[in-house]
């Protein structure tokens, strides 16, 4: 199966240019947009296994804690930045969305949403919330910092970031309406 | 399946070309001692360069004889099936100009004056071991290497190549280095060289025509080195306080298991480590410094490069550390080059570099297939 938030940010990201992902995992999407877009790739990944796959997958690939910033690259060095769900997982969400300003023009992020229905029901039903965009149990998952659409928009104001697109999906499957209860995964394309 | 290269052979290459030394002096000509493993294909284009580092040499892998004890010093990197897999590529492993295992040195007799060189051999450089090696690389018909893989000293020439010789490597494998050394890396080798030039027996470098060596002066250099290599955490591990005869001995008879590992340690490399060579190989170390070198910023020296990188660093190592291999990432980056950092989580320090481990090894196996 074809992932559908990979399509679509590859639609969001000019041929041939600089791209950064952060928290690349095993660099499937870089690959991808390298073959769809010929772009000149990096990625910011912490765990080791997913370098051995990363060099592998013929990305280029820094192995780094995002959380400690992106201090290895000069002001405007991307076109793009993508943090495609990652924003969850990190401790200091404030910091990163700064540094993506500093380092990119064109910032790509993806998170699930919190506020999907299916997530909300089970939370009327006593219980946290598991679903395919959020697979963990509530004592091993590693998202720290979920949000909802309608909360990730505010912070986009917040840090005058403006959404120039924005796209649900769930099940792999977009999503047209009322994103804030039928999307299981948010995407947004923001620029300054 | 075997996964040795098995009894090697080194060979000598005599280079009759005149080569100019950073220093300003010339050699008129040089040999150099190397090994090869593998197999070099039609198109000439599998082979990968190991230079070595401080103490290290031609003999990267495998043995000379069937009852050999010591095998070649990356031999867990390098042999069949492993991760610089000789099946596959042709691996070249050489002994520095200056070195201690045969290649002209202040051992060898200077042609002019049909005498021993001693104290009068060049200070080489960084910089001089690349064009020497570069003079090896032709003679072998090879126009463009795949890979050179160095660490330490030896990541240092592996960057030297990649900007002096921009067209004639593909991969740059740069591992445990850093760009310059900081002044506590030239404290600790100054203390070193400080130990050998005291020494009564090193005649200011003259000591062949006396038939001695200073031995003194080499082991504290050796067992100062050893501390640098090792981290905190791993010699606590490894020693801690143990005592080697479980009590205090009240006299100055080595009582810690520590000192008897550095003494046997610095016994063993005074015995068959030429001190003319650390001497000069320490000053290698301390002169590599490519913003002096080409009298530019990192970021612009870097410009030149046409080679990817692989750069790999050692969460313990304090001799260089991760910080200083970021400093290679950085200028790498910032000229587009494509680049691949990993920090690895090592207890074992700098020597970590030369030691098994199941992560590093897949990296530069997936690194050099990919």
């Amino acid at each position: 199966m074809k992932r559908l938030d990979f399509i679509k940010i590859s639609e969001w990201v000019d041929p041939k240019t600089k791209v950064l992902d952060l928290g690349c995992a095993d660099g499937t999407l870089l690959k991808f947009l390298k073959q769809q877009k010929n772009i000149n790739g990096y990625g910011i990944e912490i765990d080791p296994s997913n370098i051995e796959k990363g060099i592998k997958n013929q990305i280029n690939i820094i192995q780094m804690n995002l959380e400690d910033g992106l201090s290895v690259f000069n002001d405007q060095f991307f076109d793009t930045v993508i943090l495609s769900q990652t924003l969850q997982a990190m401790v200091n969400i404030d910091k990163i969305m700064d540094e993506m300003k500093r380092v990119g023009k064109n910032i790509i992020v993806s998170f699930p949403n919190f506020g999907f229905w299916k997530n909300r029901f089970q939370i009327l039903n006593g219980k946290m919330p598991k679903s395919t965009d959020l697979p963990h149990e509530w004592y091993n998952t590693p998202n720290i910092h979920l949000c909802t659409i309608k909360d990730f928009e505010d912070l986009c104001s917040k840090k005058d970031l403006t959404i120039t697109n924005q796209l649900f999906l769930t099940n792999n499957q977009p999503v047209k309406y009322f994103s804030n209860l039928r999307g299981s995964l948010g995407i947004f394309q923001l620029s300054q | 399946m075997s996964r040795s290269v098995g009894i090697v052979k080194s060979k000598l290459f005599n280079c009759k070309d005149e080569i100019s030394l950073a220093c300003g002096q010339s050699l008129k000509e040089f040999e150099l001692v190397y090994e090869t493993y593998g197999k070099l294909n039609a198109k000439k284009d599998n082979a990968i360069l190991i230079p070595h580092a401080l103490s290290g040499n031609h003999h990267v892998a495998g043995k000379y004889h069937k009852d050999d004890e010591y095998l070649g010093w990356w031999d867990n990197m390098v042999g069949p099936g492993k991760p610089i897999d000789t099946n596959q590529y042709f691996v070249i492993g050489v002994n520095n100009i200056g070195g201690n295992d045969g290649s002209t040195s202040a051992k060898s007799i200077n042609p002019k004056t049909k005498k021993i060189w001693g104290s009068s051999f060049p200070i080489v450089t960084v910089q001089d071991w690349v064009l020497s090696q570069k003079k090896l690389i032709e003679h072998l018909g090879i126009n463009t290497l795949f890979a050179i893989v160095g660490g330490s000293l030896g990541g240092m020439q592996a960057i030297q190549w990649s900007i002096a010789y921009p067209d004639s490597v593909k991969k740059i494998l740069c591992i445990a280095a850093a760009p310059s050394l900081t002044a506590q890396n030239i404290a600790f080798n100054e203390i070193a060289r400080q130990a050998i030039l005291q020494d009564d027996d090193f005649f200011k470098g003259d000591f062949y025509q006396h038939n001695t060596k200073p031995k003194k002066g080499l082991r504290i250099a050796r067992m100062l080195g050893h501390i640098t290599y090792l981290s905190n955490d791993a010699m606590d591990k490894k020693f801690g306080r143990k005592l080697i005869q479980g009590k205090y001995n009240y006299n100055f008879q080595e009582n810690y298991e520590i000192e008897s590992y550095l003494n046997y340690q610095g016994d063993k490399f005074a015995s068959s480590f030429d001190a003319n060579t650390y001497l000069r190989m320490t000053k290698a170390l301390d002169y590599f410094d490519l913003e002096k070198i080409y009298k530019k910023k990192l970021l612009k020296v870097f410009s030149k490069i046409k080679a990817d990188y692989l750069v790999i660093s050692f969460t313990s190592d304090w001799r260089f550390p991760p910080a200083r291999s970021k400093e290679i990432v950085t200028a790498l980056l910032d000229n587009n080059i494509n680049v691949t950092y990993a920090e690895i989580k090592a207890e074992t320090g700098h020597d970590a570099f030369l030691l098994h481990n199941d992560h590093y090894h897949q990296l530069i196996l997936n690194y050099l297939r990919s």
